[in-house]
């Protein structure tokens, strides 16, 4: 089956689809459309990576004197 | 175990084992050590009281990151100064895709695995990330951790800040260009990609 989605309807879709916000026929042809055009998934994978790397930047050591503290309060609960 | 000892067990447990996660949104919120340690104890205390509203301990690690997040929100950046001005006009996909960072890296007929992009990405540490966050006016920076840290739902996020859906997707739209400048404009400072140069002379050079 051929992908009715040009790339540029792909690419303004691409974050909402990689955010999980496209719904399942608008995520199945942009599924398609990426399994056949290789620039348009080269593209999703650097946008992809890019979250992945924003997301771990979400987890940073908690400092051992602020988690001493912390543990301190949650035993006084 | 009495349910006291119970309750007081899941509960260290949990916030011992997120507690990295709990830190690091915290400090990507407030951007300061003291704040994001008081803003993780309000948040602790606020969960303690509404333990009894967890239907299911399996989804304490969301639960309790969703306090995380609204204590901020409610609380927290009413405190900020309201001298920031942002364009909150529509914007969904109506940036110039020449100006991403892909466009200014990629080069036609690589495999992605093989890529100027790709080698840029794994060269990319946290600092990176941390900085580029840091540079971002707080009501955009805001939605990124929430839907990319935090990994919520466009809808919830409008919930939470009080605002339409469009305007969520506005902002993430503008952030994740400004996150890309920012991240470009390293690359270039690290020399990773020649200073000053167009694409053309980035792609000419490799």
């Amino acid at each position: 089956m051929k992908s009715k989605l040009s790339c540029e309807e792909v690419l303004s879709k691409l974050m909402s689809y990689l955010d999980h916000e496209e719904n399942a026929e608008s995520e199945s042809e942009i599924d398609l459309h990426l399994h056949e055009c290789r620039e348009c998934f080269s593209r999703a994978e650097f946008e992809k990576a890019l979250k992945r790397k924003v997301a771990a930047a979400g987890e940073v050591k908690t400092p051992e004197d602020t988690r001493k503290r912390l543990e301190a309060l949650i035993k006084r609960f | 175990m009495d349910d006291q000892a119970d309750r007081q067990a899941f509960f260290t447990d949990g916030v011992t084992r997120l507690m990295d996660r709990l830190y690091g949104a915290a400090m990507r919120f407030t951007r300061n050590d003291d704040d994001a340690e008081d803003l993780i104890a309000e948040t602790l205390e606020k969960a303690w009281q509404k333990l009894d509203t967890l239907d299911d301990r399996e989804n304490f690690d969301g639960w309790i990151m969703r306090i995380l997040s609204n204590t901020y929100i409610s609380q927290w950046r009413r405190n900020r100064t309201r001298s920031e001005i942002f364009d909150d006009e529509p914007c969904t996909h109506d940036l110039d895709d020449r100006d991403s960072l892909y466009a200014k890296l990629h080069q036609p007929f690589l495999l992605w695995w093989g890529t100027p992009e790709k080698a840029f990405l794994d060269n990319l540490v946290v600092e990176d990330i941390d900085r580029a966050l840091g540079k971002l006016p707080d009501a955009y920076r805001e939605v990124v951790i929430m839907v990319e840290v935090l990994g919520f739902r466009y809808e919830e996020v409008a919930q939470q800040i009080e605002v339409p859906i469009g305007t969520v997707r506005s902002r993430l739209n503008r952030a994740r260009r400004m996150l890309q400048e920012s991240l470009w404009q390293t690359a270039r400072d690290a020399g990773i990609v020649k200073r000053d140069s167009t694409r053309e002379e980035t792609l000419n050079e490799k």
